[in-house]
């Protein structure tokens, strides 16, 4: 992995990591709570791609949030980021909330992802199926909305609080700061009208869901395959919401098909 | 010293073990707990309450903007503020205030101030907060990472509409309007007074200190607690060259009178017990929204008034602790009358807010607190600080000027409000059952 700081437009500076000197280019748009430093599945995607995992604004060090207020802008933004990386276009993945944004990005732009993976993705609202609050949630009910197994390694590992209090203010910081930045897209209901626009993308698309997510529940894989035309849908077992940390092995090969494919 | 007669208007009625059984009483709190027809009765005591405070001499009348909330129930302070502006005649109306941000477009608040300030003669202080997280995110839905910069936009609009002479355009960033011009103007010029009633947030005292708007700590810690807050915002007065004008500062504190210290603890201790263990059950959840405090104010430290960690330092507080810790300043005239002046000279405080109904405080205690305190204290702490000219009260009609409502005629019709129940007989009956 390399970390890599990248000024666009004297507007943002994007700290971003990437993974693979090989094969064709895969954007990674992570979920509300960002990157972890614990994203082994990126890694192991870099074996066949070129992987860039930006951190969105707001997010680790990357600045220029205050230039991002919804989807629109932040689509627009990736699209200036590719620009800048010399990937006009790219295999686009994105995980909840940055599945909500990949399909945004594609829809604005159809040119714009080669082939389009939204794994547990945010985006759309039904009232039926009410998608838990999470920025209401106490930290102790995080872990059992994000988790198939709360018990699990990965689930202990990415759910873990600090305990020393300097390292728990920071900690509290960053997470404040990326939930404000998530509000601007999630808050209070996570639908800013891609159902409006999804006719538009073309890609073929790869849907991935964890089969108990119980933050963005399977059902809503649906809603998506109703308004993407060209659509497949992998479910995961024994996954939740965080379907790529908890099962990274199933996830790789579904993905690595779909793109390889 | 001015004295503002400040009301929350609790509901008096929740359960024995409603901190049990719910989570909050805020945002989600069961619909069936709130009885209507309880409701009908306690507002009107408590309109009777705050006419009365008018009648004793209290400065001003305050109410405020709460939403989801069995402890506020004044979605729309304004309601409350035109019902007194015909029914009192002494009394400034606080109303502290309308969380600007919440209003599309936000010249609402702008017109109906105006209306409140031409109804009353320029009786009208405008308060403008920010809201809590939970009325303005949990509740109205407004984005927490947004609302500051919205809410000043609003503050900016408001001012201008309230003082350009011509129909101006406004293109902000959350408002667009081709034609601002507002009808009616407001009576006090250039604009009735603004206080910037806050919680605690770092930037509110810059803000307050930028504009020369008064400041007022709503706070329910009492003014031991409060002092660090009072601190900061004085540090940054003082750090701005401002004058340190204690009448710059307002300050809630509950305050309790009885005809001795240990009849205040009889009569009253229960109903604090309903306000901190009951009223301000509020669950973690809802407490703060991610970037509704700033990364300042989080660093700052300052700790907010509900939520999880506030409501476990409470949690075996006894009246003696409420006391102690000054929570309550209570007791005989004579023990309030110490207390008070200490308590605002400590945080040399000019404005002070008393909340007099408290929790589950029934009528009758209601008018002994505020009669003690009018009579018996009121008139000792009325001389602090009269060496600084008080800026930010109104500046009204001259009383030869101002219109008094014509005799209405139901008096006769209907039973005085005095020999009809209050509300605790009927509703505490209605509990019983």
């Amino acid at each position: 992995m390399n970390t890599t700081q990248k000024i666009l437009g004297g507007k943002f500076s994007i700290e971003m990591q990437t993974f693979g000197s090989r094969g064709e280019p895969l954007l990674f748009l992570h979920g509300a709570g960002g990157l972890t430093g614990m994203d082994g599945f990126l890694e192991e995607l870099g074996a066949d791609f070129r992987v860039y995992a930006p951190h969105l604004p707001g997010y680790g060090e990357s600045t220029g949030n205050e230039h991002i207020d919804d989807v629109i802008d932040a689509a627009l933004f990736y699209h200036q980021l590719m620009d800048e990386l010399g990937i006009p276009s790219a295999h686009v993945v994105g995980h909840s909330m940055g599945g909500m944004l990949a399909a945004e990005l594609a829809a604005l732009d159809v040119h714009r992802a080669k082939k389009l993976v939204l794994v547990s993705s945010a985006g759309f609202w039904l009232d039926a199926h009410p998608i838990p609050d999470l920025f209401a949630a106490q930290l102790n009910e995080i872990a059992g909305l994000l988790f198939h197994d709360t018990k699990s390694a990965a689930a202990q590992m990415l759910a873990a609080i600090p305990q020393d209090m300097k390292a728990l203010e920071v900690w509290y910081v960053e997470r404040v700061k990326r939930f404000a930045m998530a509000s601007k897209f999630l808050w209070p209901i996570p639908d800013r009208g891609l159902k409006k626009r999804a006719y538009r993308i073309s890609s073929p698309t790869l849907l991935v869901w964890g089969e108990s997510d119980k933050l963005v529940p399977p059902i809503y894989a649906k809603e998506f395959s109703s308004r993407i035309r060209n659509c497949k849908l992998e479910i995961i077992k024994q996954a939740g919401h965080m379907v790529m940390y908890e099962q990274p092995a199933a996830f790789c090969k579904v993905v690595r098909d779909f793109l390889n494919g | 010293m001015k004295f503002t007669w400040f009301h929350l208007m609790p509901y008096r009625f929740l359960p024995e073990d409603f901190k049990d059984k719910y989570r909050s009483v805020w945002v989600d709190i069961p619909r069936d707990l709130y009885d209507p027809k309880i409701g009908h009765q306690l507002y009107n005591d408590y309109l009777d309450q705050l006419e009365f405070a008018d009648q004793m001499g209290f400065d001003g009348l305050g109410v405020n903007e709460h939403h989801q909330n069995a402890y506020g129930l004044m979605p729309s302070p304004n309601i409350m503020a035109a019902s007194l502006a015909r029914r009192t005649r002494n009394a400034n109306l606080v109303v502290l205030g309308n969380s600007i941000a919440l209003y599309n477009p936000p010249i609402r608040v702008a017109e109906e101030f105006a209306m409140l300030d031409v109804i009353s003669g320029g009786r009208l202080v405008a308060g403008f907060p920010v809201g809590t997280s939970m009325d303005t995110n949990f509740c109205y839905g407004e984005i927490p990472a947004t609302i500051r910069e919205k809410y000043y936009e609003a503050h900016d609009l408001i001012i201008k509409a309230w003082t350009e002479d011509k129909p101006f355009a406004w293109n902000g960033k959350y408002t667009k309007l081709r034609y601002v011009n507002l009808w009616p103007r407001p009576i006090q010029k250039p604009h009735p007074p603004i206080w910037i009633p806050g919680g605690g947030s770092v930037e509110t005292w810059d803000f307050c200190a930028d504009h020369a708007h008064q400041y007022s700590f709503l706070s329910y810690f009492g003014y031991l607690q409060g002092k660090k807050v009072a601190d900061g915002y004085w540090d940054v007065m003082s750090k701005k060259g401002k004058e340190l004008n204690p009448y710059s500062m307002g300050f809630a504190q509950v305050v309790a009178v009885a005809e001795t210290d240990q009849q205040a603890e009889k009569d009253y201790a229960p109903h604090m017990d309903y306000f901190y263990n009951r009223c301000l059950h509020v669950y973690q959840g809802f407490a703060d929204a991610p970037g509704y405090r700033t990364v300042k104010t989080i660093q700052a430290g300052i700790l907010g008034q509900v939520g999880e960690r506030a409501s476990r330092i409470r949690q075996n507080l006894n009246w003696g602790d409420f006391v102690e810790q000054g929570y309550v300043i209570a007791g005989s005239p004579k023990t309030v009358r110490e207390r008070l002046s200490e308590a605002m000279k400590h945080l040399h405080c000019g404005h002070l807010m008393l909340l007099m109904q408290i929790g589950s405080m029934p009528p009758e205690l209601v008018r002994k607190n505020t009669q003690l305190f009018a009579t018996e204290v009121m008139p000792h702490v009325r001389g602090l600080w009269s060496e600084y000219e008080d800026k930010w009260s109104p500046k009204r009609l001259p009383q030869a000027e101002i219109q008094m409502p014509a005799r209405v005629h139901f008096e006769t019709a209907e039973p005085s409000r005095a020999s009809r129940p209050a509300a605790g007989i009927t509703a505490e009956a209605r509990n019983a059952k």
